[in-house]
């Protein structure tokens, strides 16, 4: 049986539809991210799920059972805040057996020890909210919200106020933490790379749409949508707008003055326009001009990490980014290169809808 | 924090004095005019060295005013008790009500509830005179005319709106995720007003209850009106030392401390309340 399940869940504030018909399900066990920009709706649909606010429609279901109209106290849930919302007047080790007191539970003392040390927080249980570290607060916090081993647990951002250093260590750590019980996590990020290190599935909301639940490596590799695609990646995606023609069987596309094989000539109607998207690591650049090369001057070059990023500009005035090893790169800003990509690394969408054409079919065809 | 140069220091220290001063200078003289009679009292020039006597307060605390026109009876003692059953009377009358309003005001929108917090506000504005007259044929009626409730009750005009508004913005201040995070740990409302919020904003409560106790502790004109002799606090008994053989200015003058000491112990405790739970908002949680 399902753990949370959320049935074409629809909130509507004034004129905002903040939830637009929301349908997810989350098995016991797994870890499903919520990731989307600010003003997406994540919050609104965990708030939702926590009972603060109730859905104009649709119903959401906890072990199969109906919470909708229900009191928060008696949903199961237990909820990380993005802010912590530590009692102040509490000492941690208060705030972490809270829970547990108001179900008059006799082992609380042991179980506050059990959890405490898993967190690593045992020495500053006697310590109140404003002792602790932002690190502290956000473990005292998740200890509150995993104690009474909850059926549904809701984490809103829970590494968004913590430091660079303890988001890694979390990161690494988080997933086995919540895989410990069976609860049903829903975990709402606004950082892509978080929400790929953390979760089994994501579940990308944009306007208080879902546009696309599925595992971390298909929705980098497939997103259903442009907007998804523009989401996942840093730097992102590489976007042109293009209108393939078909030449002696085959598909073609002009972009930025390079013809740019896409297939074979079934593989999707021609004469309408579509996005073509390339990911910046996987764009080619060399010096040797060719019929398949754009070609186009670096105007800068960014260290990033393991890779350093290009900005280039066509010759169209068309601006792409291009992500390099930094060892395999041998241009200076300046430089009038080509550019390639391979057709495996094409990604299509309608140009009207915004939907991903399936690039399966097309491969199936050549 | 910088070193600041000597002039600087002898100004502020100068500036200090002089307003430490201005406004300590009459407390300071009521409390020496209420260890003098009158005869010294209204000596010229006045002098700083005198004979001590307790004669105001031993009139005080016995009733009995010696006078040349003969003795007089004086309810001092009793006025102030009356002060006190009022008073706290009316702040714990308006905690009751407010604190849970403020609440309602702070965290939920409900229709008209902007105007109903305005107006309860707005009588802050009113003259009291304005409310005086229709008030006192209303409780000829109701019979509520010189009781204790009646005073109370009407002393709400002064204390609710007072409490009503600083506590509703010591809630406003509380992240309402705190309250969401108790009632999922598995607490109903109630628990969560009675053991986060009320809490939390205690000092906010200490401090507006502290507040409208010493407004309605001043009030006179309500008083006045609306109570006898058996039921006026401080304020207007102190009418009585203006007898037909004179002003009594040593008697007012202890009346006056004693009246006031209360309300500064009051004071003076609930400021360590009030910095501890200033320094807790400060960090939120």
């Amino acid at each position: 049986m399902a753990g949370l399940e959320v049935k074409s869940v629809t909130k509507v504030f004034g004129a905002v539809r903040t939830a637009d018909s929301l349908s997810l399900v989350v098995e016991p066990g797994e870890i499903v991210a919520v990731f989307g920009p600010s003003g997406g709706g994540k919050t609104v649909l965990l708030r939702m799920i926590a009972g603060m606010f109730e859905p104009d429609e649709g119903d959401i279901l906890v072990g199969g059972r109906s919470i909708v109209g229900a009191l928060p106290e008696r949903r199961g849930i237990g909820m990380a805040f993005q802010n912590f919302a530590l009692f102040p007047h509490m000492t941690a080790r208060d705030n972490i057996a809270s829970g547990l007191r108001a179900k008059g539970r006799a082992d609380a003392t042991s179980r506050v020890q059990a959890i405490s040390r898993l967190l690593k927080i045992e020495h500053v249980l006697g310590h109140m909210p404003r002792e602790l570290s932002n690190g502290q607060k956000q473990r005292t916090a998740l200890a509150r919200a995993l104690i009474g081993n909850p059926d549904v647990l809701l984490l809103d951002d829970p590494l968004r106020n913590v430091d660079a250093k303890l988001r890694y260590e979390m990161r690494l750590e988080l997933p086995s933490l919540l895989r410990r019980g069976t609860a049903a996590v829903l975990y709402v990020t606004q950082d892509y790379r978080e929400a790929m290190a953390i979760a089994d599935r994501i579940a990308v909301l944009v306007g208080g749409r879902l546009e696309q639940i599925a595992s971390p490596e298909e929705i980098y590799l497939s997103p259903a949508s442009v907007a998804v695609a523009r989401l996942f990646g840093d730097p992102t995606i590489n976007l042109a707008e293009m209108m393939p023609f078909t030449e002696h069987g085959t598909l073609f596309a002009v972009i930025s003055g390079a013809r740019v094989p896409l297939g074979m000539a079934d593989a999707l109607p021609a004469d309408r326009p579509y996005w073509l998207g390339v990911r910046p690591e996987d764009l080619g650049i060399s010096f040797s001009a060719g019929e398949d090369a754009m070609p186009a001057r670096v105007l800068a070059i960014t260290p990033m990490h393991e890779k350093a990023v290009l900005l280039l500009r066509f010759e169209d005035g068309k601006e792409w980014l291009a992500a390099l090893r930094p060892d395999a790169l041998n241009v200076a800003a300046g430089d009038a290169v080509f550019v390639r990509f391979a057709q495996e690394a094409v990604q299509l969408f309608d140009r009207e809808t915004g939907l991903r054409i399936s690039l399966s079919h097309r491969r199936q065809a050549a | 924090m910088e070193h600041e140069s000597l002039a600087g220091r002898i100004f502020r220290g100068v500036a200090l004095t002089l307003i430490l001063v201005f406004f300590m200078f009459p407390i300071a003289w009521i409390l020496l005019m209420s260890f003098q009679t009158n005869e010294q009292i209204l000596r010229i020039p006045p002098r700083l060295l005198f004979e001590p006597t307790l004669a105001n307060y031993e009139a005080l605390i016995s009733g009995q005013l010696h006078t040349a026109a003969g003795n007089l009876e004086i309810t001092f003692m009793h006025n102030l008790w009356n002060s006190l059953v009022l008073s706290s009377g009316a702040v714990a009358l308006a905690l009751l009500l407010g604190v849970p309003a403020a609440y309602a005001f702070a965290r939920f929108k409900f229709r008209l509830g902007e105007t109903i917090a305005f107006t309860l506000l707005s009588f802050r504005f009113a003259p009291p005179l304005l409310v005086l007259l229709p008030l006192s044929l209303y409780y000829q009626e109701l019979g509520l005319n010189d009781t204790y409730f009646g005073i109370i009750w009407v002393y709400q005009l002064i204390a609710l709106p007072l409490i009503l508004w600083i506590v509703r913005g010591y809630f406003e201040d509380i992240s309402p995720d705190i309250e969401h995070a108790y009632r999922l740990a598995g607490h109903s409302w109630r628990e969560a007003f009675t053991r986060i919020a009320v809490p939390l904003a205690g000092p906010g409560i200490a401090a507006a209850g502290l507040l409208s106790f010493i407004f309605c502790w001043n009030n006179f004109v309500f008083a006045l009106i609306l109570a006898s002799a058996d039921k006026q606090p401080v304020t207007v008994g102190a009418l009585a030392f203006v007898t037909a053989s004179g002003i009594q200015y040593g008697q007012i003058a202890a009346a006056i401390v004693l009246s006031v000491t209360p309300t500064l112990l009051l004071a003076l405790y609930a400021q360590r309340y009030l910095v501890e739970g200033l320094s807790l908002g400060a960090v939120k949680g």
